[in-house]
C-alpha cells in the first residue's frame, strides 16, 4: 500500500534525517515506528501524511505519488488537535464539515465519499457520547483523544497515522486506548502506523516494528512481532524478550561512553 | 460581575456625588437628583437625537474597523511573509496617539461625519489588527496540521480555524478601545457639528452655562460607553461560549 522509494529528507543546515531510505507497508498491516527523540519518526509520519515532501525520492500510496494530504489518510497527533471553541460533537463533525465545504472534488474529498448523516455512531463507539456537548477543556486527555479518533474514523479512512497519541495519558487510560485502537483498526480493516518513543507501546501495538537510528537513516530495520494485539501478549515471555531486544538495539545506536546498567529512555 | 454589585456601586457613586455637591454648594456641581430630572426633560428636547448621532458615529467606526482590521490581522498573522512585511509598519504606527490625527483627518476629509467615523476607525484599527495578528500567529501548529490532514486547504483553514480563533481577539480589542473611542468621539464632536453628545455637553457648559443640562450630557455619554461595553460582553457570551465554561 505504501512504498517509500529512496527517500531523502532533511531540514536546512543539518544532517539529512533520511538518505536513500526504502520501506514498504502492505495493506492491513499494523506498524509501530520506534526511535528516540530527534531520530525523525515524527518527520516520517508527516511525510506519509503529505504535510512534508521528500527532497529526493518519493512516497507512493496505492500507486499514487503523494503530493498533498490524502483524503483517505487519517492523522492523529499527541495533543492540540481539537478546536478549543468547538464542542466534542462539533469537533468530531469537523472532517465532514470540511468535506462539505469543498464538495466531492477528489482533491480534498474522495470522489466516492459517502457522508454519514451524523457522527453519533462514532461518538457512541468511542464512548464520548455523554460528553458530546462539552468543550475540550472540560474533558479528560483520554476523552480528547477518543474525540480525535472519532473525528478521523467518521471520514472512513483506510490508513491511520498516529504520532505519540497516548504519551500524555496515565498508564491505565493508555492501555485502554491502545486496545481500543487495535480493535478499531481490525474492525475497520485499517492500515495502521503509530510513532512512539516507548518500547513497550511499540511492542504491544506493532505487528511489525520499524526502528529508526540517529540520522541519517539509510535502511529500514524491521522487527517482526506477529503476536502483538493478541490477548495476554503483554504478559508473555515473547513480549518481554522483544522489549529487551529493542532496548538493546536502541542503546547501541546512541553513542555513549559508559552505558548505565539500568533502563534508559524508551521503556517507561 | 453580578448585576446587583454594579447597581450597588452606581448607588455608591451617586451618594458620593450628592455629598460633594452639598460640600461645594455652587451651580457648577448640581445635585444628582436635579441632574436626573433635567436628563429626563432634555431627552424629550433633543438629547435623544444627540445620543443617537453619537451612537451612530461610534458604531460605524467600530464596524468599519472590525471589517477592515480583522481580515488584515488574520492575513498577516497567518502568513510568515506578510508578517515580515507589515509588522514593522504596524510597530511604527501603533504607538502614535491617534488623537493627533484629528486635525489631519479633518483637513483631508472635511468636517462631516466621515471624518469623525474615520478617526474612531483609526484608533480601533490598530488595536484589532495587533490582537488578531497575535492570535492567528499563536495558533498551535498541531492544530493547523490536524486540519490539513482532514483535507482542509487555505480556505477551509480560514473558515474553520482562523475566523473562530480571531473572534475573542476582536471582542477583547473592542472592549479595550471603547473608552478611548468614546473620548475621541467627544473631541471630534467639538468641531463643526450641531449634533452629538460632545457638541451638546460643550455647548451647554460653555455657551449656555446650563450646568444641569451639561451633566445630563455627561450621563448620556457615560451610558453610551457603558451600553457598548455591555454589548461587547453580551456578544462574547453568545459567540465564545467555550471561554465561560469551568
Amino acid at each position: 500500500m505504501i512504498t517509500v522509494h529512496s527517500l531523502t529528507f532533511g531540514y536546512p543546515h543539518s544532517t539529512p534525517i533520511f538518505q536513500d531510505f526504502n520501506w514498504r507497508v502492505q495493506r492491513g498491516e499494523t506498524w509501530a515506528v520506534l526511535g528516540s527523540s530527534g531520530c525523525g519518526k515524527t518527520t516520517l509520519l508527516y511525510l506519509l501524511a503529505g504535510l512534508r515532501f521528500p527532497t529526493k525520492g518519493m512516497i507512493e500510496i496505492d500507486g499514487e505519488r503523494l503530493t498533498r494530504p490524502r483524503p483517505r489518510s487519517g492523522l492523529i497527533l499527541q495533543d492540540y488537535g481539537l478546536l478549543p471553541w468547538a464542542t466534542v460533537r462539533e469537533n468530531a463533525e469537523l472532517g465532514l464539515r470540511v468535506r462539505d465545504f469543498y464538495g466531492e472534488d477528489g482533491k480534498h474529498t474522495p470522489v466516492d465519499f459517502q457522508p454519514e448523516n451524523s457522527v453519533a455512531h462514532w461518538l457512541y463507539r468511542l464512548g464520548v457520547n455523554e460528553v458530546a456537548d462539552k468543550f475540550p477543556s472540560q474533558i479528560s486527555g483520554g476523552q480528547r483523544q477518543r474525540t480525535a479518533i472519532a473525528r478521523t474514523l467518521a471520514l472512513s479512512p483506510d490508513l491511520l497515522l498516529m504520532d505519540e497519541p497516548f504519551s500524555s495519558l496515565d498508564a491505565i487510560t493508555r492501555e485502554d486506548m491502545q486496545n481500543l485502537t487495535l480493535s478499531l483498526c481490525e474492525e475497520q480493516k485499517l492500515t495502521f502506523i503509530i510513532v512512539t518513543h516507548a518500547i513497550e507501546e511499540a511492542a504491544a501495538l506493532g505487528r511489525k516494528i520499524l526502528l529508526l537510528d540517529t540520522a541519517p537513516n539509510q535502511s529500514a530495520r524491521v522487527f517482526e512481532n506477529p503476536q502483538a494485539g493478541t490477548s495476554g501478549y503483554r504478559n508473555s515471555q515473547a513480549y518481554h524478550e522483544l522489549c529487551k531486544l529493542l532496548l538493546k538495539e536502541m542503546r547501541n545506536e546512541i553513542p555513549s561512553p559508559q552505558p548505565s546498567p539500568k533502563g534508559r529512555g524508551g521503556a517507561q | 460581575m453580578k448585576r446587583r454589585d454594579v447597581l450597588l456601586s452606581a448607588l455608591g457613586l451617586v451618594i458620593l456625588w450628592q455629598i460633594l455637591a452639598m460640600l461645594i454648594n455652587r451651580p457648577i456641581l448640581p445635585a444628582p437628583l436635579d441632574v436626573f430630572g433635567v436628563f429626563i426633560q432634555e431627552l424629550g428636547k433633543g438629547l435623544i437625537t444627540h445620543f443617537l448621532v453619537s451612537l451612530w458615529r461610534v458604531s460605524a467606526g467600530m464596524l468599519l474597523s472590525v471589517l477592515v482590521a480583522a481580515p488584515a490581522g488574520l492575513a498577516i498573522g497567518g502568513s510568515g511573509r506578510m508578517n515580515r512585511i507589515f509588522s514593522p509598519i504596524i510597530y511604527l504606527l501603533y504607538p502614535i496617539p491617534k488623537v493627533v490625527f484629528v486635525p489631519i483627518v479633518f483637513l483631508f476629509l472635511g468636517i462631516g461625519d466621515t471624518a469623525k467615523i474615520i478617526i474612531i476607525f483609526l484608533i480601533l484599527f490598530f488595536q484589532i489588527i495587533v490582537l488578531v495578528r497575535d492570535q492567528a500567529a499563536g495558533l498551535p501548529p498541531q492544530l493547523l496540521q490536524s486540519l490539513h490532514s482532514l483535507g482542509a486547504g487555505r480556505r477551509a483553514l480560514f473558515r474553520f480555524v482562523y475566523l473562530p480563533a480571531s473572534l475573542p481577539a476582536i471582542l477583547t480589542a473592542l472592549r479595550q478601545s471603547i473608552g478611548t473611542a468614546v473620548a475621541v468621539l467627544y473631541i471630534t464632536e467639538l468641531f463643526a457639528t450641531k449634533y452629538g453628545l460632545g457638541y451638546y455637553i460643550y455647548y451647554n457648559g460653555s455657551t449656555l452655562f446650563n450646568y444641569p443640562a451639561m451633566y445630563a450630557g455627561v450621563i448620556a455619554m457615560s451610558l453610551l460607553g457603558l451600553g457598548m461595553y455591555y454589548a461587547v460582553d453580551w456578544a462574547e457570551r453568545k459567540l465564545c461560549k467555550w471561554k465561560f465554561v469551568s
